[in-house]
């Protein structure tokens, strides 16, 4: 491995080994993922059966989702549309927050978190370039976004694929969307995390506070979630597609603009 | 400004200077930080940069290490410019940042092998280096230990320690011994002579402590509001003094007395009992020519004084004299 690759992987591996040793970190990293690819996917699994014994219940479920929606549902007993449309379609943004959590947390407590323990002018004075720094701080945040990300989805497939046997007698997850949403749209949600953290985090001076002010970044998931539950959208394969190309760009815009925050003569602007 | 005597460590050794500063000036607004400094420092020099906070001493090393870009003027590291080639200088540079800049939650080991692969250290010789610079530094014991646990000394030790671990040529430390208890201050002391002779290493010092400045140092620059001025060895600078420093014995009790009356003859000077001896009276900061008429107001207030006797100024004359009474 050549010099400088060297140490742009010593400060990734770095930054991991310090925000594994906070419990404002781990903690996020352990619930939230446990909560939406394991939690709740088993409940969805688990609660299918009873709610679809409910006629009325299950009417109600499909009178405010998209039509295009109900109609990919065709040919599937109740239970298994209540299985599919919970698994499948309503929980698939939620899993975005995941991706968008873990790059948060970990820019945060990587530009924040490094300001506010004083340890920013080491890595200024290091031989690294200002592209390299980076780029070294960057991937630090988004490599383990994605592979949390990619784990949690493995988390989440096991789980509903198990709990669900007995309702959909197959493997359903991962659907074509599926992976769509994590081959294209989790690394983009990932990079915007990272974008929003890193932007927030030249302007405040403590892990906590990038981290409560990135955490903003949620309320888009939320809004597809509402759109979702409320008929406006529709997660089909090509919606997803397009809504990686639009995170993709908005990641791009915002990583340009937080990347000025890390060039040297800002670092040190801010020692 | 042009700082004299400034190349004279360098053209001593034969050796082409380690650092260049020509004109180098760094504005932040309409402050000047750092005002049209020139600068040598020759290979092997041990350079203390004195002065108050805020007098442009770590803006220096900054921009000699191009991680801030000069506003005016030039610098030339290791022959390179800081600005266009700063990977290629820092690559060669040791720095104790002011905040000793450690990772609190990694341990001393890891600290040190961050910083080791970080400047490029090569792997096969990495974890012995590691061994060898915390054995060397007392932190063997406690190697596997996280570094915020440590004391403020061991911290520091440790930070030096990083500094040094890939062997660097040029040593930029800010404040190597603030807040140190007297033992941890006297190791890093002896750490920083032991490079000088037996290392060769070259080093910028940002200092308070004048102390180590004297004791260690070859050369002192002394910097006010951005601009040099003071420069030379301690024992030169001294030297340079408009004014004097005395060593009075006088009669039993009569220390006090004597101190009354120095006041009253030169009342910018300054007069203490001498901490080497009873009956002794230090008096700094005396303007020239003021011994005569002192002896005789003392003599004429009834002061039995029996020995006058020039002392050897310090570092500590040298900069309260250019910092003045409000220093």
């Amino acid at each position: 491995m050549s010099p400088r690759w060297r140490a742009v992987w010593a400060v990734v591996r770095k930054d991991l080994r310090v925000a594994l040793g906070s419990k404002a970190v781990t903690v996020p990293f352990a619930v939230v993922p446990a909560f939406f690819m394991f939690a709740m996917p088993l409940a969805v699994a688990l609660a299918a059966p009873f709610a679809a014994r409910e006629a009325a219940t299950v009417t109600e479920l499909f009178e405010t989702v998209s039509p295009a929606l109900v109609a990919s549902l065709e040919g599937l007993d109740d239970a298994q549309r209540v299985v599919t449309l919970g698994i499948v379609y309503m929980l698939a943004p939620l899993f975005l927050v995941v991706p968008l959590m873990v790059a948060n947390v970990l820019a945060a407590d990587s530009f924040a978190g490094e300001k506010e323990r004083k340890t920013l002018e080491v890595l200024v004075y290091s031989p690294l370039s200002d592209r390299d720094l980076v780029l070294a701080k960057m991937l630090s945040a988004w490599l383990p976004a994605v592979g949390v990300g990619l784990a949690s989805f493995v988390v989440y497939a096991v789980t509903a694929n198990a709990a669900a046997w007995p309702v959909m007698g197959r493997i359903f997850v991962p659907t074509p969307m599926w992976l769509v949403l994590i081959a294209w749209v989790m690394p983009a949600v990932a990079a915007v995390g990272l974008g929003a953290a890193v932007i927030v985090s030249a302007r405040v001076s403590t892990f906590q506070e990038a981290y409560q002010v990135g955490g903003v970044v949620v309320l888009p998931i939320v809004a597809l979630v509402i759109a979702q539950a409320t008929g406006v959208i529709y997660f089909s394969t090509w919606l997803v597609a397009a809504l990686g190309a639009v995170l993709w760009l908005a990641a791009a815009v915002m990583l340009r603009l937080g990347a000025r925050s890390l060039r040297r003569t800002e670092l040190v602007s801010r020692l | 400004m042009k700082s004299p005597g400034a190349s004279e460590a360098a053209s001593a050794s034969g050796a082409a200077p380690v650092v260049v500063a020509r004109g180098l000036t760094r504005r932040f607004g309409d402050k000047v930080a750092v005002d049209g400094l020139d600068l040598e420092v020759g290979r092997g020099e041990l350079c203390a940069l004195l002065g108050h906070n805020g007098a442009g001493k770590t803006t220096t090393l900054r921009m000699l290490a191009g991680v801030l870009a000069p506003s005016a003027g030039e610098a030339r590291v290791f022959g390179l410019s800081p600005v266009e080639d700063g990977p290629a200088v820092r690559s060669r540079l040791g720095v104790l940042p002011e905040h000793h800049g450690l990772e609190e939650r990694l341990t001393a080991r890891q600290n040190l092998r961050y910083a080791a692969e970080l400047y490029g250290y090569p792997e096969e010789r990495l974890a012995g280096r590691v061994e060898e610079m915390l054995e060397r530094f007392g932190l063997l014991d406690v190697g596997d230990e996280k570094a915020g646990v440590f004391s403020r000394g061991m911290k520091q030790r440790l930070a030096l320690a990083r500094a040094l671990l890939h062997e660097p040529e040029l040593l930029f430390l800010d404040e190597p011994t603030a807040g140190l208890d007297p033992i941890a201050s006297r190791q890093v002391t002896e750490t920083l002579r032991e490079l000088s002779a037996g290392g060769g290493r070259t080093a910028l010092i940002c200092t308070h402590d004048l102390t180590l400045a004297q004791r260690v140092c070859d050369r002192v620059v002394v910097m006010r509001r951005g601009r040099l001025v003071a420069l030379g060895s301690p024992r030169e600078l001294a030297e340079r003094l408009p004014h004097g420093r005395l060593l009075l014995g006088v009669g039993e009790g009569q220390v006090e007395m004597a101190a009354q009356v120095v006041r009253g003859v030169a009342p910018e000077a300054a007069a203490e009992p001498s901490p080497d001896g009873a009956g002794e009276l230090l008096v700094t900061r005396l303007p020239a020519g003021a011994t005569p008429a002192l002896v005789a107001a003392l003599v004429g207030a009834g002061v039995d004084v029996h020995r006058v006797e020039p002392a050897q100024a310090t570092l500590e004359d040298v900069y309260f004299g250019l910092y003045g009474e409000a220093a």
